[in-house]
């Protein structure tokens, strides 16, 4: 039995390999792309709507709202197109596992280690834009010099428990199906799968999330001189 | 009883504790967790979405110490390293 879709090969030559992770990865992407060219052509703003604009618009200002609700105060569309786009990938990889023959490419500890190294990569990227270099660094050694080695460990961690998370829930799901499918072959595996996608769906929006939260704890504004400032624009806004 | 049959005996029995241990401590926290949330919920309905998008995430990162282990039992049973490298020195 295979654990991960890397082991499961399509085409070799040479050295050269091409396994199902990769395979199904490059179709999600390419769903992806011409799913949303071909949706978002036409695009109008006078009122009457395409279904497919319809469909694009409720998307996005949902990701936007749930964006806005943890950046509380702050613009949220320069996060918008990266996490919009771990959301969309993941529940995409996801939700097509209902397709037989297709093997989740997020059921991989590789794709899972990608997306965790990106979000990794991308929370300094979007805390120096904000703060500056010296400004973002600073935040490691907050509120003392002793804490920065418990950061520093802290951001490490966290990005090997984002790739086990969505790795161990996907795999999770397929070991089962397969447990299953040995066991009790028609009824069982079928609720298991339905209850996948439950759990494709929720890791997607987790996963997203949780990104999001880690972003906005780097461009967050810390200092004494804003604190009071941001309480007070909160308490407004309630 | 070779190397190799105590590594198999072993792998099997260490990866049913880790999972029934993983799944006791994650179980009890997720309840505990979900108890709060829905009182939270039925005291005050209007922050509901907030209390619920709060605990789901809550929830992930309560329940990934149970996938950690369920981790752990998978690469015993089925990606053994030291079964792999028993084996490959044919012993």
């Amino acid at each position: 039995m295979e654990i991960t879709p890397d082991q499961l090969i399509y085409w070799r030559w040479g050295p050269v390999t091409v396994n199902a992770t990769l395979v199904w990865t490059w179709a999600v992407m390419a769903l992806l792309v011409i799913g949303s060219w071909a949706l978002s052509r036409g695009l109008r703003t006078d009122g009457t709507l395409t279904r497919g604009q319809n469909l694009l618009e409720a998307v996005v200002s949902l990701i936007l709202d749930q964006i806005r609700a943890v950046l509380d105060g702050q613009r949220p569309q320069p996060v918008l197109p990266f996490v919009g786009t771990l959301f969309l990938f993941i529940l995409v990889a996801n939700v097509l596992s209902i397709l037989p023959g297709y093997v989740a490419p997020t059921s991989s500890l590789s794709t899972t280690a990608a997306l965790a190294i990106s979000v990794f990569v991308a929370v300094p990227v979007f805390g120096i834009r904000r703060h500056g270099l010296a400004g973002y660094l600073k935040q490691y050694a907050q509120p003392s010099i002793f804490v920065l080695p418990f950061n520093v460990l802290g951001e490490l961690s966290r990005t090997l428990a984002l790739a086990l998370r969505l790795f161990g829930n996907m795999m999770s799901g397929s070991v089962m199906a397969a447990l299953l499918l040995s066991l009790a072959p028609l009824f069982f595996p079928a609720i298991m799968q339905a209850f996948g996608l439950v759990i494709g769906v929720l890791q997607a929006y987790i996963f997203a999330m949780l990104a999001m939260i880690y972003i906005a704890s780097a461009i967050r504004v810390q200092d004494a001189m804003a604190a009071p400032r941001e309480r007070e624009s909160e308490g407004r806004s309630l | 009883m070779t190397g190799l049959d105590w590594i198999g005996i072993v792998s099997i029995i260490m990866a049913s504790v880790a999972v029934s241990i993983g799944s006791i401590g994650p179980a009890l926290a997720e309840g505990r967790a979900i108890v709060q949330g829905l009182a939270s919920i039925a005291q005050q309905p209007d922050e509901a979405n907030v209390i619920s998008r709060t605990l789901f995430i809550g929830l992930a990162i309560i329940e990934s110490s149970g996938i950690y282990c369920f981790v752990i039992a998978i690469v015993l049973i089925f990606a053994n390293p030291f079964w792999n490298t028993m084996v490959a020195a044919g012993r």
